[in-house]
């Protein structure tokens, strides 16, 4: 045997090394990625958190205009990391002439608490569904919250986030995809400037 | 768990009961914790009722083979995740009230899941390194003792080695 050949088990120890050190940090194991994108928004029927409206709301309740659909709780720690991005995106949409509209899925939560704090901490929502037992959730396949889905005005689900919707998300995800529906989303929106 | 309740409360009464025992009854406490160990450390425990036997054999089979959302190593049977006693439940739901098959359930579960909640992912281009890697991993195998094969034959010495390592043999 030649002597480069005895550095061949250290080559392959270094190439699994590699393998792993780039393979673990690919993306997040925790990170499902939605079964639901590019497909329609499943059909539903939900009370309103405020018991106003009379009637459910279902699925084409929700067409007509782009809707940012929030799945959120009081009992969850990044739903309150979020909350400040969704008030500025609120009035940010407030500017505009055709708004996206922003609906809340109260999941699995203690309705009377919801309300208390949307009082505290502000009400960014067009108004919100109550999902007190997850059933809602798992139709959306929804495994924690928060988890956000961006919709188009056909309902259908063109965006999923996983975890809190914080500035990033809004320039590099949402932002982009409401101008791609030809949402008037002017610069400053995008970069978040406004509001 | 109220059977569990009533053995736990049963050690502390006669350490009220007799004030000058309290060095024997926490030892007696806490042999009796141990023995409720186990208890603690089993799988979550769900009120599901079943119309038969066989119904309820497919219901714990079903929930055995998916894998918890939120739980990387668990499958739905063994996890006490939140989501994993929904998706138990929906489960439960589908199996007994909507008289899903197995096969309904299934594509229930992955078309709002995705892949990752089967233990057996479809063959398709995303997963083709998973399903095709053993076969690189043996074609590597095949390709390497081929390769060593050919090499040893090329390293039989010549005849003015043999000569050489004789005379070396021979010195020393």
């Amino acid at each position: 045997m030649n002597r480069a050949g005895l550095f061949a088990p250290l080559a392959v120890f270094a190439l699994i090394l590699a393998i792993g050190y780039f393979g673990f940090q690919l993306e997040d194991p925790h990170r499902l990625p939605s079964a639901l994108i590019g497909k329609p928004f499943p059909d539903f029927a939900a009370e309103r958190l405020d018991g106003e409206g009379g009637d459910l709301v279902r699925r084409a309740d929700l067409l007509g205009s782009p809707a940012l659909v929030n799945v959120w709780a009081t009992w969850c720690p990044t739903c309150k990391a979020e909350h400040d991005e969704l008030l500025r995106i609120r009035a940010a949409m407030a500017a505009t002439s055709a708004p996206m509209r922003i609906i809340g899925v109260n999941y699995k939560d203690d309705p009377a608490k919801a309300r208390r704090w949307l009082i505290d901490y502000g009400d960014p929502y067009d108004f919100n569904l109550v999902d007190a037992d997850g059933a809602l959730g798992v139709e959306l396949g929804v495994y924690g919250a928060p988890e956000t889905f961006l919709l188009n005005a056909q309902g259908d689900v063109v965006f999923k986030q996983v975890g809190a919707i914080d500035r990033r998300i809004w320039q590099q995800e949402i932002a982009p995809r409401l101008a791609g529906m030809g949402m008037p989303v002017t610069g400053a929106q995008a970069r978040g400037d406004a509001g | 768990m109220r059977v569990r309740a009533q053995a736990l409360a049963a050690p502390a009464a006669p350490a009220l009961a007799a004030p000058a025992a309290p060095a024997l009854a926490a030892p007696a406490a806490l042999v009796l914790l141990l023995c409720c160990w186990p208890a603690w450390g089993a799988s979550p425990v769900d009120v599901h009722e079943f119309p038969d036997v066989r119904t309820e054999a497919r219901f714990r089979a079903l929930i055995a083979e998916f894998r918890c959302p939120k739980c990387l190593n668990t499958n739905l049977a063994g996890s006490d995740a939140p989501i994993a006693q929904d998706l138990r439940a929906a489960v439960h739901r589908l199996v007994v009230r909507e008289g899903f098959s197995d096969a309904q359930v299934r594509d229930y579960l992955q078309a709002r899941y995705g892949d990752f909640v089967l233990y057996d992912p479809p063959l398709k281009a995303a997963t083709l390194l998973l399903w095709g890697g053993p076969l690189l991993f043996v074609l590597a195998g095949l390709g390497l003792i081929a390769w060593r094969l050919r090499h040893q034959r090329s390293a039989q010495l010549s005849n003015a080695d043999q000569a050489r390592l004789a005379k070396i043999l021979d010195e020393a």
